[in-house]
């Protein structure tokens, strides 16, 4: 298998749509024949960052590699950007609006999850700018 | 324990996959946070929640979720249920309050896996 490259829009404020380009990621990485708990991994990081940039940016782009060894997964926005990285990698902080809240989101877990579930995580961000998030997964 | 069973266990009816009745759960979770849901791995889960809107079963898509349960009579919308249906996760419905849900399948002995 050589190298693969796939993009996403992610729109802004389109919160039925959320979790479609991680849906996709995930039945293309199913398709490839991937280990499911990898897979799994894979859908909830991006899944998780499809959310944020839904609720935090104007929406952005995802872009996933895959290769034999790694899926690399990178979350691109134009959103506000993070002016605190540290506190917004605590458990439980959250700038979430209440009505995001309503919708099962915004409980301050969405980044300390991605950290979790991915082999490797780079944030780069700058207020006012945007955010980009890379994401590695290593395959086993 | 079988789809088949917790829906009888928890008097509910089955609004979408009466195709997959059969299908095992090993663990449940019950929540209304998605992002905690998101937080914790179970092996081929049943989710109770009291929330309704997509987001819910593209939750349960990410996690490999095995069936939702909807308590409190929340009852999922048609987008919902045609999203079930494309992933292929079965719906149930029952008028049981959470608490009242998850203590009747922890009774019967299902669990909620092994955390983080």
């Amino acid at each position: 298998m050589g190298e693969l490259n796939f993009k996403y829009d992610v729109l802004k404020n389109d919160f039925t749509c959320a979790g479609e380009a991680s849906g996709k990621i995930k039945r293309t990485l199913k398709d490839l024949g991937f280990d499911s708990n990898l897979i799994r991994n894979v859908a909830i990081a991006v899944y998780e960052g499809e959310i944020n940039m839904v609720i935090h940016a104007d929406g952005g782009v995802i872009t996933c590699d895959i290769s034999p060894e790694a899926i690399t997964v990178v979350l691109d926005d134009k959103g506000p950007g993070i002016p605190d990285v540290d506190l917004a990698m605590q458990e439980g902080f959250s700038t979430a609006p209440d009505n995001v809240r309503q919708l099962g989101f915004g409980a301050g877990m969405g980044l300390p999850n991605i950290k979790k579930y991915a082999d490797d995580m780079l944030i780069e961000t700058q207020v006012g700018v945007g955010t980009k998030i890379t994401l590695k997964f290593l395959v086993k | 324990m079988k789809v088949k069973e917790l829906t009888e266990i928890l008097e509910g009816n089955v609004i979408y996959g009466e195709d997959f009745l059969d299908r095992e759960v090993f663990t449940a979770c019950g929540s209304d946070m998605m992002s905690d849901v998101l937080a914790f791995v179970k092996e081929q889960a049943v989710m109770l929640t009291g929330l309704v809107n997509p987001q819910v079963v593209r939750t349960a898509e990410m996690m490999d979720m095995k069936c939702i349960v909807f308590v409190r009579g929340k009852k999922p919308d048609m987008a919902m249920i045609e999203l079930a249906e494309e992933r292929e996760i079965p719906l149930v419905a029952t008028d049981l309050e959470m608490f009242t849900a998850c203590g009747k399948l922890y009774e019967a002995g299902l669990r909620g896996g092994s955390g983080r």
